[in-house]
């Protein structure tokens, strides 16, 4: 598996759909493949946030804690964004999230990130679209929600 | 108090001669002697010119003359007849000139030799008194009062040590020597003008008058320009040391234009002293070279006319003139000489001035014993303990202190309350103004250092650690004495010997810095493996025993100094295989495998397959290394690797082209720096258009050492396949069996069955690389390590290796809590009666401090120690307190009594808490 699979899986994510391809190879050179076995845990909830995950391979759980213990909120798999917002919002984790089988991930770190947008304005656009959308997408829910 | 103001001679002179009166005796006995040499050097020209050029010996109508007719006498007032001592030989004309001439060369030559025999003993004699005065110095600076150091700056004593008392030796052989000498000489010339003439004899004697009068107020100036100029050098060099112990301050503050400007205007008052102190001298020297001149102008005038005249043989104007030409040079020598005297009696003076603070430690009380000194029974008892610093602060006011030689005492106290100069004065280090302190029987001020720094250990908050490793600092704690003589034999002894009659002979000390100078007894061991054991028990008590395993992990061993050791690394090697091969484990490490192509390192490190020794084959340099083209050439590689080494220079231009230079990606990610990118862009062009076949020679290997760095599972690009795999083995194979013998020691291959001493013990337990991309993959080899570390009983290996650890130049390359621990290990490794802890924990957070405190109190059960903190909350786990304020100790007592409401301790906020706990 090369960086070239690699930059796929970048093109598949909505944040960089539209974001030019070489910026995206060197996205991809720039960021680290990273492996978790069965049982591992990716991100832990109330860490800070240091990195975000693009699942290349295998699934995966998300867990919130509660009093009662954890609780699986969703299962991610394959070309899922995990912590992205955690390093947009500079907040802890706000789940733990669990490898159900052996992982293979692409770690985009913090730093790496906000290097890429602030190099690359076509890439902090796409962020602000793609954001405004889930804004408004939860708009719709909320007002759904109210009706 | 026991102090002494412990003087030096002032006087250089008098310093010289009283240390070298026998050397100076004897060179001026051999001096004495030359006088007649030269005399007769003198006298035979005159001869050769009268006698045998115009024939006064042959006067008579003599075909022969005498030559070597030694007679004396007859001295008819004591009625001794006259005494033939040589009847001489008959020689005609020419026999007689060669023989007078051969006699002058046989003087000049037997006067140049005595010179030389002269010049090699001032040199010795200059030589053995440098030593005998920077060493007197040097034992100064061990004895200055603490106090002392705050005032004086450690570049200014180096330089006075080093460079100030250098001029020294090279006048004090000269100092008594010179004068003798060229004062003689001078005089014997004179003696000898006179003899000529009186007429010309007086007028060499009045201009002499002149230049020996006049030279020397020219002088003066001169001498305090000297004075000036040594001073403000000093001062320089100690500004210069203060920049750089300050290098942080200056950053910090932006001073450093401020601090060019102080440089500058001392660099430019430096200039000003030495130009006119040149000004002056080359004027002196016109006047002098002036006045010199004069007197053979007089020769050939009066002398002249009185040859003309007939008054006067040209013979003994010749011979006269020949002796002044030799007095010139004595005169400006002895002028030279006073002025030189009297300019190292000044340096001397501002030296010792600097070297004879208040309040010397008496040089008995450091006088190294055979015996152990025994310790007093008992603890310390201070009465009426006064202190007052420099500027008269009063900072100790009568207190008072009993401590029990069992007691765990904590001295707490409000700011400013004189808590560590208590400290200092309990640990000797600084002695009371006035009152006493008592150390069972034994008055504290009397008491040998012998005594005090085995018993007592002192540990303040800042540690100086000398520049090796952390063993021989807590070693340093043992080596107070020679315990055993170094042996020597043969040679080796004869030197030993030589070394000590020269030591004897400058009043140096005979102690032997190669005897074996480690007190094993005084830490209860026997040798230096026992040692290391005792070392590394204390470790946990002061927690360092992590830091030093990483160190350890870090360090090297020399196989073939520790054979077994090395035999037990590899062991642990196995241990961690088998481990790496259970289920979850097994993909975190990638073994160094001679058959097979490590995924996880550069392409250069699989073709070396080993640890580089030096240069020679780091990565930087490897572009160069024609061993390694060779290989790849031979092998059939280069074409391969040239191809892969022009894709990743196309990617890298295609990823970076748009970057600005000094992006961090550059570094953290490319194989090329910003500025390189354009030259890869370029060396592209070139090879396309010429293929890769036909690029110039140096395009080839630039582009085949582009992929030395890459790492196939980090980068990712997909240009390693199976093929290549096998064709860089076959490099590597080739490279091993291919390599020079003169290369051999550049690189030391992996070997799995062999210890690699270039690598870490780390990296030889491991053997092998983390696999890029693995979560957590560094803690749990870590954790893999330490386990298996543990359960094979390697761990005391790992730390013993650690101990070795540099320290760096003050400790700089430990942290300040790591040097206070290694500070607190040579505290204890001796088995001290009394620790005194000055405030050494606080560098250390507070949770650490309750623990290392809990720790010290084990380790110095049943023995005496005295815990002085800023922290107060520490004394809640000590017995004892003692609560200082204004220089007092107004309170002390067993810590329950002293814990309650209204006592001074509440006050600081102590039996609250305690009472709240």
């Amino acid at each position: 598996m090369s960086i070239i699979d690699d930059v796929e899986a970048l093109k598949r994510m909505e944040l960089f759909a539209k974001v030019e391809p070489a910026k995206l190879k060197l996205m991809a050179f720039a960021a680290e493949r990273t492996q978790f076995r069965k049982g591992e845990e990716m991100v832990h909830q109330g860490d800070p946030a240091d990195a975000a995950y693009i699942i290349l391979e295998g699934r995966a759980d998300v867990l919130v804690e509660t009093p009662t213990g954890n609780l699986k909120v969703a299962e991610v798999g394959r070309d899922a964004f995990v912590g992205e917002i955690g390093i947009l919002c500079d907040v802890p984790r706000t789940a733990t999230v669990v490898a159900t089988e052996d992982l293979t991930t692409l770690k985009i770190t913090k730093d790496l990130f906000f290097r890429m947008v602030t190099d690359f304005p076509t890439i902090s656009i796409e962020v602000m679209r793609v954001l405004a959308q889930r804004l408004e997408h939860a708009n719709e829910l909320l007002a759904a929600t109210r009706h | 108090m026991s102090v002494r103001g412990a003087g030096m001679e002032h006087n250089l002179f008098r310093y010289i001669w009283r240390n070298s009166w026998r050397d100076q005796s004897v060179i001026l006995a051999i001096v004495a002697v030359s006088y007649i040499f030269y005399f007769i050097s003198l006298d035979l020209p005159k001869q050769i010119v009268n006698k045998a050029i115009q024939g006064e010996a042959f006067a008579a109508g003599n075909t022969t003359a005498k030559f070597l007719d030694l007679s004396i006498g007859p001295i008819e007032s004591i009625g001794l007849p006259e005494l033939t001592l040589l009847p001489g030989f008959d020689l005609d004309r020419i026999s007689y000139l060669v023989a007078l001439c051969f006699s002058f060369l046989f003087f000049v030559i037997l006067n140049g030799w005595v010179k030389q025999i002269v010049n090699t003993e001032k040199g010795r004699l200059g030589e053995r008194m440098l030593r005998r005065l920077r060493y007197e110095l040097y034992d100064r600076v061990l004895r200055f009062p603490l106090s002392h150091f705050r005032k004086v700056k450690q570049a200014e004593i180096a330089t006075m040590i080093k460079d100030e008392v250098e001029p020294l030796g090279g006048f004090i052989g000269d100092a008594y020597v010179t004068p003798a000498f060229l004062g003689g000489q001078a005089l014997t010339a004179l003696v000898f003008i006179m003899l000529q003439s009186v007429w010309l004899g007086l007028i060499s004697v009045v201009v002499l008058a002149v230049q020996l009068v006049v030279i020397p107020i020219l002088r003066r100036r001169i001498l305090e320009l000297g004075r000036q100029r040594q001073l403000t050098a000093r001062q320089l060099a100690g500004r210069i040391a203060e920049n750089v112990d300050g290098a942080v301050e200056i950053h910090a503050n932006d001073t450093s234009n401020y601090e060019r400007a102080d440089i500058v205007n001392r660099l430019e008052k430096i200039f000003l002293i030495r130009f006119e102190l040149y000004q002056r001298k080359y004027f002196v020297k016109y006047i002098n070279n002036m006045l010199s001149q004069v007197t053979p102008f007089l020769f050939y005038l009066i002398g002249g006319y009185l040859a003309l005249t007939g008054r006067f043989d040209v013979g003994s104007l010749v011979a006269v003139i020949a002796a002044y030409s030799n007095l010139p040079s004595p005169i400006k020598e002895l002028i030279d000489w006073q002025q030189q005297s009297q300019d190292v009696q000044i340096k001397y003076e501002q030296v010792i001035e600097q070297f004879t603070p208040d309040g010397m430690m008496p040089p008995e009380l450091q006088q190294p014993t055979d015996q152990v000194p025994a310790a007093p029974a008992g603890g310390f008892s201070a009465q009426s303990v006064a202190y007052y610093d420099e500027g008269g602060a009063r900072l100790l006011d009568n207190a008072a202190l009993e401590v029990g030689g069992r007691d765990h005492l904590a001295i707490v106290g409000f700011n400013g309350s004189g808590k560590e100069v208590l400290g200092l004065i309990l640990a000797r280090l600084t002695w009371p103004t006035t009152g006493t302190l008592r150390w069972g029987n034994a008055d504290m001020a009397t008491l040998p250092e012998g005594a005090i720094g085995r018993h007592i250990s002192y540990v303040a908050d800042e540690t100086y650690l000398f520049p090796l490793s952390i063993l021989d600092n807590v070693v340093y704690g043992l080596k107070h004495r020679p315990i055993a003589p170094a042996h020597y034999e043969g040679r080796a002894l004869m030197h030993y010997q030589r070394r000590i009659t020269e030591a004897r002979r400058t009043a140096n000390p005979t102690l032997d810095i190669y005897a074996q100078w480690i007190d094993f007894g005084a830490a209860g061991v026997d040798d230096l493996a026992g040692l290391k054991r005792r070392i590394i028990d204390l470790l946990p008590a002061v927690e360092l025993d992590d830091d030093v395993y990483q160190f350890g992990l870090r360090g090297r061993i020399d196989p073939d100094e520790q054979p077994d050791v090395a035999a037990r690394f590899l062991e642990a090697r196995a241990a961690i295989h088998r481990r790496l091969e259970e289920p979850g484990m097994s993909h975190l490490v990638e073994h160094f495998d001679p058959n097979r192509y490590n995924r996880n390192m550069t392409v250069a490190e699989n073709l070396l397959f080993g640890t580089p020794r030096g240069p020679v084959f780091d990565l930087a340099a490897l572009r160069d290394n024609k061993v390694l083209a060779n290989v790849i050439d031979a092998v059939g590689l280069k074409p391969a690797l040239m191809a892969m080494g022009a894709k990743i220079g196309e990617t890298m231009v295609e990823l970076f082209a748009d970057l600005p230079p000094g992006h961090p990606f550059f570094e953290q990610f490319s194989f090329v720096s910003a500025d390189d990118l354009p030259l890869v862009q370029q060396l592209l062009n070139r090879v396309q258009r010429s293929g890769l076949e036909n690029a110039a020679p140096a395009d080839q290997q630039r582009l085949v050492a582009i992929t030395f760095p890459y790492i196939e599972s980090r980068h990712r690009l997909g240009l390693i396949d199976a093929e290549l795999e096998a064709r860089l083995l076959a490099g590597r194979r080739s490279f091993a069996e291919t390599l020079p013998d003169e290369y051999q020691d550049y690189i030391e291959f992996f070997d799995p069955d062999r210890y690699n001493a270039a690598a870490t013990v780390q990296d030889n337990m491991l053997f092998g690389r983390l696999v890029y991309g693995q979560a957590q993959a560094a803690q749990r080899i870590h954790r893999l390590l330490l386990d298996v570390v543990t359960e094979i009983g390697l761990k005391s290996e790992v730390l013993a290796v650690g101990l070795e650890h540099g320290v760096g130049t003050g400790g700089r390359r430990l942290t300040q809590a790591q040097r206070q621990k290694v500070a607190l290990v040579r505290a204890l490794v001796r088995r001290p009666r009394i620790l005194i802890l000055n405030n050494a924990l606080a560098p250390l957070e507070s949770a650490a401090q309750t623990r290392l405190v809990k720790a010290l109190r084990q380790e110095m059960k049943d023995r005496c120690l005295i815990l002085i903190a800023d922290n107060a909350a520490l004394c809640s786990i000590m017995d004892r307190v003692a609560v200082m304020r204004d220089g007092r100790v107004i309170e002390q007592g067993p810590l329950d009594r002293l814990a309650r409401p209204g006592t001074a301790l509440s006050d600081l906020g102590i039996g609250l808490q305690m009472a709240a706990s």
